[in-house]
């Protein structure tokens, strides 16, 4: 390997003395240093070099008539993006959509954590039950909710007209709002089992003797669940916020197969993608697509410092 | 909130996650209210299932009436599915797109892991901060320069061109959770490694990888299961059926004339493909449910 001629220059932490656990610890970190590179390389190709790409085309238009033709454009995209009503429409609509899905989806996951972590007969067949929809490819997940409620066919329709309630004759995917509620429950169903379980995961950390404490206090079920397990969960719930946030934010396989981006359901990406693969618009689908990357950046900068103290804690452990 | 009605002390971890300080002292009676919501959860989880699998029976007119049970339950959209020469393709593409894309990623994480879990090495909270970025990222700022880079050079609608970019999501993800599979395994055991004069890399290859073989298993399973439900570089870089994975294929499904009703056939290719998962969750749901929450929480 190539990294052999590079000496690795003593860390500035290094005790002076002990010269023997010193050359141990040099090799060991060359060793480590070796271990990694390959993954890290590997990772700036795919990850580092597309991503430069895409700012460069982002700041040049492409004719789509002739292929190769290009001019320079500097930020002409991105004024174009950032004055267009399609982006700030795409923009509102992605994060109505994570705010309502990740809401239900910590709400519901806390509910299950907290029933998966009662012993009683058949929890084994709860937590599988519950797994199932995990298991599930997205665009499965969309084609399922879309059976429930397509008019007439689903169940979700004839049981609301059958039941006389509003609702039942919609035509759900193809009306603003309802189109968004039912992309909302494919994703819930789908990946509340996730929330659920780091949630779960949290709660089992929780040790028996601080519930025994509160109840010697004479503390209430409800009172025991407000001011212990729920911040106690906190780092969980948290964790699970971000994971569930940053994906939402990502969406774009429900709304491509469930409404192609119609009734008030284009998120980011979708509109991205629209703009480079359809309309065959590099520059701008590369500066979209640039936005949507900023934009799920700055959100998960604003969750790690203000949502929880918790990952940045286990970055420092690492250390 | 119904649960908390529950003895809280009696209940135990799920099986497979570790709590020294939980034990299982018998089952509880539950509140009444706690089972309805038991069932609601049951429901809520397995109903849309049922319904997939229903409309999947149904064909012509009965695909417009939403009978509880099909009353001519009918086999013939999986007929329709199995003899579409385009659904057999993607199936082998997505079946080559994973196992290679698994390996490729298992392999590097596999050395990288164990350096972020156990060698000492600087920057390593930084490095581990990038990695876990990077899973963040959203497939559409990675898609669209590539969908231009494949162009150029050729590899635009070919399996090598969907696996390279997909290595940019499965490669953390796999260094990620084996990070947290290598951390949990006795330094005892390196250590005597060492008292018998083994390097550091042999301790890795001859004590920690076998040692590791379920967390990698379960690593495994998470990468492939990612790796085979991704849809929006699979959609961007492929045009032909020769390259198209399943999500793909299924989102462009369409019927065997132009006026069948295609959901019914849509609704069998959805159910043929996600048996073989679900046998898959079943089986291993212990593996799953411990490589999802893998370093996820410290206690």
């Amino acid at each position: 390997m190539a990294t052999k001629t590079i000496a690795p220059s003593a860390p500035p932490s290094a005790p002076p003395s002990a010269p023997r656990t010193n050359a141990r610890d040099r090799a060991e970190r060359r060793l480590a240093f070796r271990m990694t590179a390959p993954s890290l390389i590997l990772m700036a190709l795919v990850a580092a070099v597309p991503i430069g790409y895409a700012i460069w085309l982002s700041l040049n238009q492409y004719s789509v008539r002739t292929a190769g033709l290009s001019r320079f454009v500097g930020l002409d995209n991105y004024i174009a993006a950032l004055t267009s009503q399609e982006w700030w429409a795409a923009f509102g609509q992605t994060f109505t959509f994570a705010a309502f899905s990740v809401t239900l989806e910590l709400i519901l996951g806390t509910a299950m954590a907290l029933l998966l972590n009662l012993a009683f007969k058949g929890r084994a067949v709860l937590r599988t039950v519950v797994l199932l929809p995990y298991a599930i490819i997205t665009v499965v997940s969309a084609i399922t909710w879309q059976t429930m409620f397509q008019p007439n066919l689903g169940l979700v329709t004839n049981v609301l007209s059958t039941l006389g309630l509003p609702g039942g004759d919609v035509v759900w995917l193809g009306e603003h709002g309802y189109a968004m509620a039912v992309i909302v429950m494919a994703d819930v169903w789908k990946t509340t089992p996730f929330a659920a379980l780091i949630i779960l995961a949290g709660l089992q950390v929780i040790s028996a003797e601080t519930y025994e404490a509160a109840e010697l206090d004479g503390a209430s079920k409800w009172q025991t669940f407000l001011h212990i397990t729920l911040p106690l969960l906190r780092p969980a719930i948290v964790l699970a916020a971000i994971f569930r946030t940053m994906d939402a934010l990502r969406v774009f396989d429900l709304p491509f197969v469930l409404t192609r981006g119609a009734n008030g359901t284009e998120s980011m990406s979708m509109l991205a993608y629209t703009q480079l693969r359809e309309n065959r618009l590099v520059g701008e689908g590369s500066a979209l697509s640039i936005l949507t990357f900023l934009t799920v950046m700055v959100v998960s900068v604003i969750y790690i410092r203000f949502g929880g103290g918790n990952i940045r804690d286990v970055a420092k452990e690492e250390q | 909130m119904s649960t908390l009605t529950a003895e809280r002390t009696t209940a135990a971890p799920a099986t497979g996650t570790k709590s020294p300080k939980r034990r299982l002292r018998g089952e509880a009676k539950l509140h009444p209210l706690v089972w309805v919501f038991v069932v609601a959860v049951m429901g809520f989880s397995l109903i849309p299932f049922y319904w997939l699998v229903n409309t999947s029976l149904k064909k012509g007119a009965s695909l417009s009436q939403g009978e509880l049970f099909p009353s001519q339950p009918t086999l013939e959209n999986y007929l329709v599915v199995f003899q579409n020469p385009e659904f057999l393709l993607a199936l082998r593409n997505s079946v080559i797109i994973a196992v290679v894309t698994t390996t490729v990623a298992l392999v590097f994480a596999s050395f990288a892991a164990y350096a972020l879990a156990r060698l000492k090495m600087r920057r390593k909270g930084m490095i581990l901060t990038l990695i876990l970025s990077v899973t963040t990222f959203p497939a559409i700022a990675i898609a669209a320069p590539m969908f231009s880079i494949w162009r150029e050079i050729g590899l635009y609608d070919t399996l090598l061109g969907l696996i390279i970019p997909k290595l940019t999501f499965a490669l953390p993800l796999a260094i990620y959770t084996l990070t947290s599979f290598f951390k949990e395994i006795p330094r005892e055991l390196e250590e005597s490694a060492y008292m018998d004069g083994a390097t550091p890399f042999k301790a890795f290859r001859k004590v920690i990888l076998p040692l590791a073989v379920p967390g990698l298993a379960t690593t495994a399973i998470l990468v492939f299961i990612s790796v085979w439900n991704e849809f929006l570089l699979a959609v961007t870089l492929t045009t032909s059926p020769e390259a198209r994975p399943v999500p793909v294929a299924i989102a462009f499904f369409s019927g065997t004339s132009e006026f069948d009703q295609p959901l019914g056939t849509i609704s069998a290719a959805s159910v043929i493909i996600t048996v073989p998962l679900v046998i898959l969750v079943l089986l291993c749901q212990k593996r799953i449910v411990s490589g999802m929450t893998a370093g996820a929480v410290k206690g």
